[in-house]
């Protein structure tokens, strides 16, 4: 049998309505392996969030499958956490109530006592602690953001599925919650699929980079490693990383140019939807062209 | 002191306006020297004879009003006879029909609302009766009770009962039907079970509105019941505000209908205060 990643998809589609209208993406293979950090870029519509919910078991797809531990995903589960990008909190219960619903969901058996002691720890990480008896609606975006990550980490499953938790948020919030989901991510060895549309978010958290053509019809273009090493990667001097502009400029150039057009590339090169290409283009920085002077020559060279 | 400044005004014009009224009222009914018309003997002989001569209306004036209010507030519960109790009797009677026919309500329509609003084929199915029974006065089911049960007192409390039931069922349909897809999911991740979902997710998210249509459902109760008494008669504030109509004593009417204004109020006022318990901010 074929060695598959923790989770495979496989051939995955989506139509709406009835069959014979285009889908909105099909023929889509990828995997994620164990403790990796996933991101999928693409424009709107083309059905990044249709993949997160079927990866989350919360929407079916119209073709293919979704293969996880070598069984078939057929519904939502505790070992798929989802950090909703609305946040998605009960306005009813306070933080300590909105992630013990989490907790008590994930270990039934567990007495009150027990259920509050393990959602505490999930507070604390997140920096919530002292604002566990708040209601979500005394709380900034950010910090509701940090609940949900809480509520989330805290049921402790196999993977993270976020769908673009941060987009809703302020530039400095995100750059500081950015920095904890790397540091939760490190520390605890999650695997991560996260929808993003964020070029830096993507280069600054992912291993891997998922580029998504347009819909309809959308496939996965084309897999970007990202070569930058994750001890390399800080928010503060991203920019002044050796590989950065050139991973950034392939991204964005996916995203402004490429995205629209391949089926051109296709006819032109050829495609195999179910091997995607594995880019690195960061590689070719530690040979940058000659007219591109980068401004601080101490870079690191691989 | 520029924000008490609003409510002290508006008091302050509360009291002119009530000064105003029962001025106006006080004037109106002042006895008269003059004789009127001549007038019907029989009908001399039904308004009394003062008001026959001419010299005083049956139309009470505020003081009568006012000792009328305190004699029945000196003493709301006494019982002479089976046409004859104070007016604390006669609201509790009352009371009693509303809450008992409105519990009854509550009991059948929240946890069927839950189902029309969980389930679009039951919304479906069930939307024509809802329609067509929604806008029936309840006053004319009272016939078909009354056959039916064969006992006037349970008949109101059926009829209170059919009235309060449409506000709930219909709000609690809305409100568990219009729960935030994404709280849905929620419990859907965590592999919550349908029970627990109900009751931790469905049922604090739509209580709100459910309160709402308990509301609604308990101040039409409360116009209805007064209706309701004055067809089926025997007891209950219905009944006093007919009675005394027969007995030409509008004094004893306009006090049960500010009797009646005052329990509607803490009627609602109650409900509205278990509304803002259940109430979350978003």
């Amino acid at each position: 049998m074929e060695n598959r990643p923790l989770i495979s998809v496989e051939g995955l589609a989506r139509r709406f309505g009835e069959t014979g209208q285009p889908a909105i993406f099909e023929d889509v293979w990828f995997g994620i392996d164990k403790g990796e950090f996933c991101c999928l870029i693409g424009h709107s519509g083309c059905g990044k969030t249709t993949i997160l919910n079927v990866l989350a078991g919360l929407d079916r797809p119209s073709g293919g499958a979704v293969i996880v531990d070598n069984r078939e995903i057929d519904g939502p589960s505790l070992d798929r956490a989802v950090i909703f990008q609305g946040h998605a909190l009960l306005p009813w219960m306070t933080v300590m109530g909105n992630i013990a619903f989490a907790v008590s969901s994930r270990w039934p058996t567990w007495d009150r006592a027990k259920v509050r002691d393990h959602a505490m720890r999930f507070i604390q990480l997140v920096g919530l602690a002292g604002a566990e008896n708040k209601r979500p609606a005394q709380l900034s975006g950010g910090m509701k953001q940090r609940v949900g990550i809480a509520r989330a980490l805290s049921i402790q499953p196999k993977m993270l599925l976020m769908d673009e938790p941060f987009s809703a948020l302020d530039a400095l919030t995100r750059g500081m919650l950015q920095d904890e989901v790397l540091r939760i991510c490190a520390d605890t060895q999650q695997t991560v699929f996260m929808i993003t549309h964020d070029v830096d978010e993507a280069i600054l958290l992912a291993d891997r980079i998922v580029l998504m053509t347009n819909g309809p019809g959308a496939r996965i273009a084309e897999i970007v490693v990202n070569t930058m090493p994750k001890n390399e990667r800080h928010r503060n001097d991203l920019h002044r990383h050796p590989q950065y502009y050139a991973i950034r400029n392939h991204l964005v150039e996916f995203l402004v140019n490429r995205s629209k057009a391949f089926d051109q590339e296709i006819a032109a090169h050829g495609y195999d939807p179910r091997r995607p290409k594995l880019v690195k283009p960061g590689l070719s920085a530690v040979n940058p062209p000659a007219e591109i002077v980068p401004l601080t020559t101490t870079g690191r060279r691989q | 002191m520029l924000k008490n400044s609003l409510g002290l005004r508006a008091g302050l014009l509360s009291v002119l306006i009530f000064v105003a009224i029962v001025g106006i009222w006080q004037v109106a009914t002042m006895p008269t020297a003059a004789s009127g018309p001549a007038m019907d003997p029989e009908y001399a002989k039904l308004v009394g004879a003062a008001a026959a001569a001419g010299s005083k209306s049956a139309m009470p004036t505020p003081a009568d009003i006012g000792a009328t209010i305190w004699k029945h507030l000196a003493d709301p519960f006494y019982v002479r006879g089976s046409n004859d109790k104070g007016i604390g009797i006669q609201l509790a009677y009352s009371l009693g029909r509303v809450l008992l026919g409105f519990g009854l309500a509550a009991v059948v329509a929240i946890p069927l609302g839950f189902l029309i609003g969980m389930s679009p084929l039951v919304y479906r199915a069930l939307d024509p009766f809802i329609q067509i029974l929604k806008p029936v006065s309840p006053l004319a089911w009272m016939p078909l009770a009354l056959y039916t049960i064969k006992d006037s007192a349970i008949s109101s409390i059926f009829v209170i009962f059919i009235c309060s039931i449409w506000p709930m069922l219909i709000n609690t349909a809305f409100g568990v039907g219009s729960v935030r897809k994404e709280w849905l999911n929620v419990a859907r991740t965590l592999e919550v079970g349908p029970f627990r979902t109900a009751f931790k997710v469905i049922l604090p998210a739509a209580a709100p509105t459910i309160m709402t249509g308990m509301r609604i459902s308990v101040g039409i109760a409360w116009l209805v019941i007064v209706a309701a008494e004055m067809l089926v008669g025997g007891t209950g504030i219905g009944y006093f505000v007919w009675n005394e109509w027969n007995n030409l004593s509008i004094a004893n009417i306009v006090t049960a209908i500010l009797l009646i204004g005052l329990v509607g109020l803490l009627l609602d006022q109650g409900l509205a205060y278990l509304a803002k318990l259940v109430t979350y901010p978003e």
